[in-house]
């Protein structure tokens, strides 16, 4: 079953204190996820990875085509769909985890974690045993994620996007700034999802996570979607 | 899902409107001034539906009639013209912006709250911290003495203001903590809705997000609608769902907020953010 159907999909900005000029992030993409499947998006900086992720999170409002998502009360045209829609999917089964951690300022990581699901006993033990094997240190858990070192936040970011188990899940470089060993954490935290049935769409540069991850890739040229292989065929075509 | 608030062409007028205020004013026209008839139009044709447990912001510069609006559905100011129905009045079949004082009295006491930038608007200040509460609780239709002292104290404790502290005046408190008192007031009687009007203005970085922090904790955990008016993008940014621009009066654009912040469509958002430290 396809969670996700996107069509003809088109991204343009136009921005108006150039004189409306037009920029085009993406044009014309098709693809689709389907349950329980990882999806990597490649391609170079600026090829549109992240316009796509963020159309269908609908941080950015796509000019034309549509990405229908079967969700669990019926398929909805995210491009579409009205905004309170969207806020409910959001809430509920649709989770997107960018490059770097945004939070209010003086919440500690582990309410951080907490965010989308509560700050009761139970969340907090969930989150405890997340951060745990992400190997934040336990003397961070109250402290302020602010000051914390890349690593250190993007493991909090990973955690707070999962810890809900969304049905779809978008994630942004997830294992960027991470040492080898809790790369693998992710990997399989990421892995665990796609098993009780998460469907992934996950951007990365790094070979070593798609490879351990990806179903298969799309990859972006330009705004166009110009492969839609499996990952061994990427490794291949690149090697 | 329905709605809890649909808000229809709401509109403010100072001053004598003439036969074509509306159309000479506005972002176009770039004034909210009548050039006819020097009516000031504070918002004009504001609509919009707020669901239930959503934060809706309002964003815009100063004069721009974000404030006139919760001004309007809170009573504070009587408009000049359009609509508001609120579910749980009467099934939302009845405006409220037509009802009785009486009845404006009730869906104030016992369905919404609000919190104000400037503390001396939402306390009185010659009552205690609790005796604020307690006022809430008593307007709400609560009797009893003791069971309105235990919840005061259990607000307090809520909002983080030492419970000791229940006897004293507010005007003995620090900024953050008067403000954490009208929160705690505002949520007395459990409302389905809570405006909130420019309510960190002012104060220091290190209390704002602490004060922010606690909005968004009460928010998850009470399900309570919002409508968080400020002129602060990054407030908007932490606190609410979706977001209406507005500018001379007039609401220029809506949109997921995180939509509006990245992807703004109209040429005033786009300035706007493009203006954020």
């Amino acid at each position: 079953m396809n969670i996700v159907e996107v069509q003809q999909l088109s991204k343009a900005f136009e921005l108006h204190i150039l004189g409306g000029k037009l920029i085009h992030a993406l044009q014309e993409i098709n693809f689709s996820i389907s349950e329980g499947e990882v999806i990597g998006l490649t391609g170079k900086s600026g090829s549109g990875k992240s316009s796509l992720m963020k159309c269908v999170y609908r941080t950015y409002l796509p000019s034309s085509g549509a990405i229908r998502y079967a969700s669990r009360s019926g398929v909805i045209d995210l491009a579409s769909a009205p905004d309170h829609a969207v806020i409910a999917l959001r809430r509920s089964e649709i989770r997107y985890c960018s490059q770097f951690l945004s939070v209010i300022p003086r919440v500690s990581a582990l309410d951080v974690v907490c965010q989308f699901i509560g700050r009761s006993d139970d969340a907090r033990a969930q989150a405890s045993l997340l951060l745990e094997r992400l190997g934040l240190p336990t003397e961070l858990w109250d402290a302020y994620p602010v000051t914390f070192s890349g690593g250190e936040q993007q493991r909090i970011n990973v955690a707070r996007a999962i810890i809900a188990r969304p049905r779809l899940l978008l994630i942004d470089e997830p294992t960027a700034s991470l040492d080898a060993s809790t790369k693998d954490t992710v990997i399989d935290l990421i892995r665990e999802l796609r098993r009780g049935g998460t469907s992934v769409l996950c951007i990365s540069h790094d070979t070593y996570t798609l490879n351990r991850l990806a179903d298969r890739c799309l990859h972006l040229e330009g705004g166009r979607l110009v492969e839609n292989i499996a990952y061994e065929q990427l490794v291949d075509s690149e090697s | 899902m329905s709605t809890l608030l649909e808000v229809r062409n709401l509109t403010k007028i100072y001053g004598e409107p003439g036969e074509h205020t509306l159309e000479r004013t506005g972002p176009r026209a770039g004034t909210n001034i009548c050039p006819d008839t020097e009516a000031i139009v504070a918002c004009a044709n504001v609509s919009f539906d707020l669901y239930p447990g959503e934060v809706l912001g309002i964003v815009g510069e100063s004069g721009s009639g974000k404030s006139t609006v919760v001004k309007l559905l809170y009573f504070d100011m009587e408009r000049t013209l359009g609509s508001a129905w609120l579910k749980p009045y009467l099934d939302g079949h009845s405006d409220i912006l037509d009802a009785s004082g009486q009845q404006k009295r009730y869906i104030r006491n016992y369905l919404m709250g609000m919190v104000y930038q400037n503390p001396r608007d939402g306390l009185n200040f010659r009552f205690t911290s609790g005796g604020n509460i307690a006022e809430k609780l008593i307007m709400a239709g609560h009797m009893h003495v003791g069971k309105i002292r235990e919840r005061a104290s259990f607000l307090l404790d809520r909002t983080e203001v030492p419970v000791r502290r229940m006897d004293d005046l507010p005007s003995s408190f620090s900024g953050g903590m008067q403000q954490r008192v009208q929160i705690a007031k505002a949520i007395a009687n459990n409302p389905p809705l809570l405006f909130l009007d420019e309510v960190t203005t002012g104060l220091d970085v290190s209390v704002q997000a602490r004060v922010l922090d606690l909005i968004r904790e009460l928010q998850q955990e009470l399900g309570i609608a919002m409508i968080v008016v400020s002129h602060d993008l990054s407030v908007i940014r932490m606190l609410t769902d979706r977001t209406l621009v507005m500018k001379h009066g007039r609401i220029v654009e809506s949109g997921l907020t995180d939509q509006i912040l990245q992807d703004p469509q109209h040429a005033y958002t786009q300035l706007l953010v493009s203006s954020l430290l």
